[in-house]
């Protein structure tokens, strides 16, 4: 229950948030979160915690906000890389050749959702592919 | 087939057979000597031996590249055997198997933007080592903690 206490400014914040299917558990000093909420929430969410846990050094929490349940097929998706290109690949790894590119800030839509990391997509030139979800952030 | 034909082939046959004696072993011989002299090791598993013209062929599991080599050089030892062909296999250990789970892959996908972070996975726990921006490391973090880890280890020099 340490960790409760701990992180209880997050886990208030999550249930005043309205999270879906919050899930808050306790196992071998590590505290689990669970739930799906929007992009703006889980930022709210992830601000609080690292202001719980300066650069997340403590390694007692691990965080898993869905905020892309809700993106539909085709919706638009920005590139957001750090600064290279988006790969687009044949298949849903970085095992799998790549097809395409899409520049950083690129607006690409979503054609289908392999899993949580990759998702098919199409870019405006037609190239489709997956790529890795990290990088595209649903335009809102 | 001729008489004449087959009784050449039979006199043939005859005088390879009785030279093959007279100058070395056969290679059924050898098979089997090859075979009692590396299967005494407990550590091969599913063996096969082939001789043919004195040459050895070996095939079969072991669990490391030093039994590989001991075994290979017990069938060279074998009187008659002029050289062996070792193609014995290392079995893959769990270490490599645990290196090829879909955790270790999606967190390699994961940190790719990040070149100067060094990730490795271990029982379901991502240990994190190199520097990194303080405005990725969110990001970086998002990532993984979707990844559904058993924990995070930040162990990253913060710039």
């Amino acid at each position: 229950m340490a960790l409760q206490e701990k992180y209880k400014e997050l886990i208030d914040a999550a249930t005043a948030a309205g999270v879906n299917e919050l899930n808050v558990r306790e196992q071998d000093g590590v505290l689990y979160i669970d739930g799906a909420t929007s992009g703006a929430v889980k930022q709210q969410l992830w601000d609080t915690y690292e202001r719980l846990d300066p650069n997340y050094a403590s390694g007692d929490v691990v965080m898993n906000i869905n905020s892309v349940a809700g993106v539909v097929e085709g919706s638009k998706l920005k590139v957001t890389t750090n600064s290279s290109n988006l790969n687009i690949r044949k298949g849903p790894s970085t095992n799998d050749d790549i097809v395409g590119k899409a520049a950083r800030h690129e607006v690409v839509t979503l054609v289908g959702k392999e899993n949580d990391q990759w998702w098919l997509i199409k870019t405006d030139q037609g190239e489709q592919g997956y790529s890795f979800t990290q990088y595209l952030t649903p335009v809102e | 087939m001729s008489k004449m034909m087959a009784l050449v082939m039979v006199v043939a046959f005859m005088g390879a057979t009785v030279t093959g004696c007279k100058n070395k072993p056969k290679d059924a011989d050898l098979k089997t000597a090859v075979e009692t002299a590396i299967q005494a090791n407990p550590k091969l598993s599913a063996s096969g031996v082939t001789v043919e013209k004195g040459v050895a062929t070996l095939s079969g599991q072991v669990p490391d590249e030093a039994t590989k080599e001991e075994l290979g050089k017990a069938a060279a030892a074998v009187p008659g055997v002029t050289s062996v062909v070792n193609n014995l296999t290392i079995a893959i250990t769990n270490v490599e198997i645990a290196a090829d789970s879909p955790l270790a892959i999606a967190v390699k996908d994961a940190t790719k933007d990040f070149p100067t972070v060094t990730a490795t996975v271990a029982d379901g726990v991502v240990t994190l080592k190199g520097e990194l921006q303080k405005a990725n490391l969110q990001k970086l973090m998002m990532a993984l903690n979707a990844l559904k880890p058993k924990k995070v280890d930040n162990q990253l020099v913060i710039k």
